[in-house]
């Protein structure tokens, strides 16, 4: 059976890897699983500077999902590779880093600032975070933006060594035409979705339940949003596609890469059970085998 | 700093599982090495569901005591969660995670001769305490134990830790059972009197541990502040992942944002800013 699947010239060894912000750097999941077995870690996103992310409360359970509003917190670039990139270029599997900034000059720095020999194997751009504020934003986030999404992977790409995913919010139009912007810019692959803008009310003390009021929704609620996000890209753009959203089996992983996802990433499902990676690729693995698909490849836009 | 031990899902056969006051709950599990190595104020992470749907998340609970064979968990039913755990029968198989957070520190009182430990509780927060205090019982240690609660029916193992030698005092809101009126304006007084004159004296003798709604631990740490007390308090706040991945259990301390989850649940009383 052959899970390798190949984006932007680099080899993964299975198209499941982890999401970014949930999952850490996979070191405080290493009491729990093998870390080489995942087809890729994203780290939780990193900007130039050192965020103390947002007020709390900062996230809370809804029917299905979790509504977050943890506002970026990180370190900062500096600290970053400072203190965790040994421990990550130890890692017998690819590590893609999840960057964010509020401006292009932000971004830009931090792009040049991760590079560090050959790593890491690839750049998740944070274009669609709900919680933080881009000043050059015609909207509140960048991927609202097809321009602005063209322009803000453009400048990455100029001094990224590796290759650069566009990570994309739901929250639009149409998201087909943020990809092509994407694209158009240079992105190797886009992933897709972010989290779905939200809101939990407190009936008690009449506030939001968030310390910032709003936050990002991921998890089951949101999967079928996410396979039609996914499936509207699907042919619209020539690169690889990326699926997140609730995915929680090995078959909703299957869901994904049938709608068109080349890889998918397991986010929200990550704190339910810290080993639900392992389960989630035995599944998947159990599918290809009981419909005798030799390649993970195969799956890739099959739905009809 | 005790070593932290590597965190595991155990998977662990429920011995009983029974109400204990009308809406809460005594859970015990089999699970031999958690009894081992997990300490007073630590947590484990309880899955109540394989469906990913409600609750999706698993729910932080306190280990409240400890046999050679497992541990137990007190909650209250609040939610779909705990409904769903006040349901589980004896013989289930219940999965979690642990132990997570660090424990209360012991080295306050158990480092410097004659101190004596004070616990201060408001409603359920007397669950972690329960566990310390039995611990420093074992070791002859004085133990001072102020409970708080709405009415009689909300007040926790008063029997349980007087069974231990603690010496316990309860405080209600509407008087139904001990003084009425603030757990806070209780310990404030046993600590004004003990302290007599030298209210701001450096001689420490006694060291506080507490837990229980946020308003309450404000209200305390104004007090202890003011008396010059030593304490930690153990918080909670909402939590998805329990092993410092999300960063959503944040509070707020005078060095910035911290997890309840992997910084506490035990802070210094000095460090959090309310």
């Amino acid at each position: 059976m052959d899970l390798k699947t190949k984006i932007g010239g680099v080899i993964f060894k299975n198209p499941i890897w982890t999401a970014s912000g949930t999952f850490g750097t996979g070191e405080e999941f290493r009491d729990f699983l093998n870390l080489d077995e995942i087809g890729a870690i994203v780290t939780k996103t990193v900007t130039l500077k050192a965020r103390e992310g947002n007020a709390p409360p900062r996230i809370v359970e809804t029917a299905s999902g979790l509504l977050n509003s943890i506002g970026l917190e990180n370190k900062g670039i500096g600290a970053f590779k400072k203190e965790d990139y040994s421990c990550l270029k130890k890692l017998q599997t690819k590590v893609i880093i999840s960057i964010a900034g509020e401006t292009k000059e932000e971004f830009e720095k931090c792009a040049a600032l991760v590079a560090d020999k050959n790593f890491p194997h690839a750049i998740e751009l944070n274009l669609s975070c709900p919680n933080v504020i881009h000043p050059e934003a015609k909207h509140s986030l960048i991927a609202q933006d097809a321009s602005l999404t063209e322009e803000m992977v453009k400048i990455v790409k100029k001094s990224a060594k590796c290759p650069v995913i566009a990570k994309l919010a739901p929250n639009v139009t149409d998201i087909a035409e943020i990809a092509r912007g994407a694209e158009n810019g240079g992105a190797d692959a886009v992933s897709l979705v972010n989290t779905y803008m939200g809101l939990a009310v407190d009936v008690q003390s009449m506030k939001p339940v968030l310390g910032n009021r709003v936050g990002g929704l991921s998890g089951p609620a949101i999967k079928p949003l996410a396979l039609k996000a996914v499936w509207d890209v699907y042919g619209k753009v020539k690169i690889p596609i990326i699926g997140i959203g609730g995915i929680m089996t090995g078959l909703d992983a299957v869901e994904f890469m049938l709608a068109g996802a080349s890889a998918v990433e397991i986010g929200t499902a990550n704190f339910t059970d810290p080993v639900i990676y392992k389960t989630i690729l035995k599944e998947f693995k159990e599918y290809l085998k009981r419909k005798n698909i030799k390649s993970a490849k195969e799956l890739v836009g099959k739905l009809r | 700093m005790k070593k932290t031990e590597r965190k595991k899902i155990i998977k662990g056969t429920i011995s009983s599982n029974r109400a204990v006051r009308p809406d809460h709950f005594e859970l015990t599990m089999e699970a031999p090495w958690l009894s081992k190595v997990s300490r007073a104020g630590q947590f484990v992470m309880v899955k109540l569901s394989d469906k990913f749907t409600d609750p999706l998340l698993r729910i932080p609970l306190a280990v409240h005591s400890k046999n050679a064979g497992g541990i137990s968990l007190m909650y209250k039913v609040v939610g779909s969660g705990t409904k769903i755990l006040s349901e589980q029968k004896k013989g289930t198989v219940l999965d979690v995670v642990g132990p997570l957070g660090n424990g209360f520190n012991d080295e306050p009182i158990l480092k410097k001769k004659g101190r004596v430990a004070i616990i201060v509780a408001g409603g359920h927060g007397i669950i972690p305490l329960y566990l310390l205090a039995k611990g420093f019982r074992e070791k002859n240690i004085e133990v001072k134990v102020f409970i708080g609660a709405g009415t009689k029916e909300h007040v926790l193992l008063e029997k349980k830790l007087k069974k231990t030698g603690a010496s316990v005092q309860v405080a209600t809101d509407n008087g139904t059972l001990g003084h009425k009126g603030s757990v806070v304006a209780l310990a404030e007084e046993y600590l004004k009197k003990e302290k007599g004159e030298k209210a701001a004296s450096r001689d420490i003798k006694h060291y506080t541990y507490a837990c229980g709604p946020r308003v309450m631990l404000n209200a305390l740490s104004k007090k202890l502040k003011k008396l010059n007390e030593p304490a930690e308090f153990s918080l909670d706040a909402y939590m998805a992942c329990g092993i410092g991945a999300c960063k959503g259990c944040a509070i707020k301390t005078v060095s910035g944002y911290k997890l309840v989850c992997k910084d506490g649940p035990v802070f210094d009383m000095r460090s959090i800013v309310f």
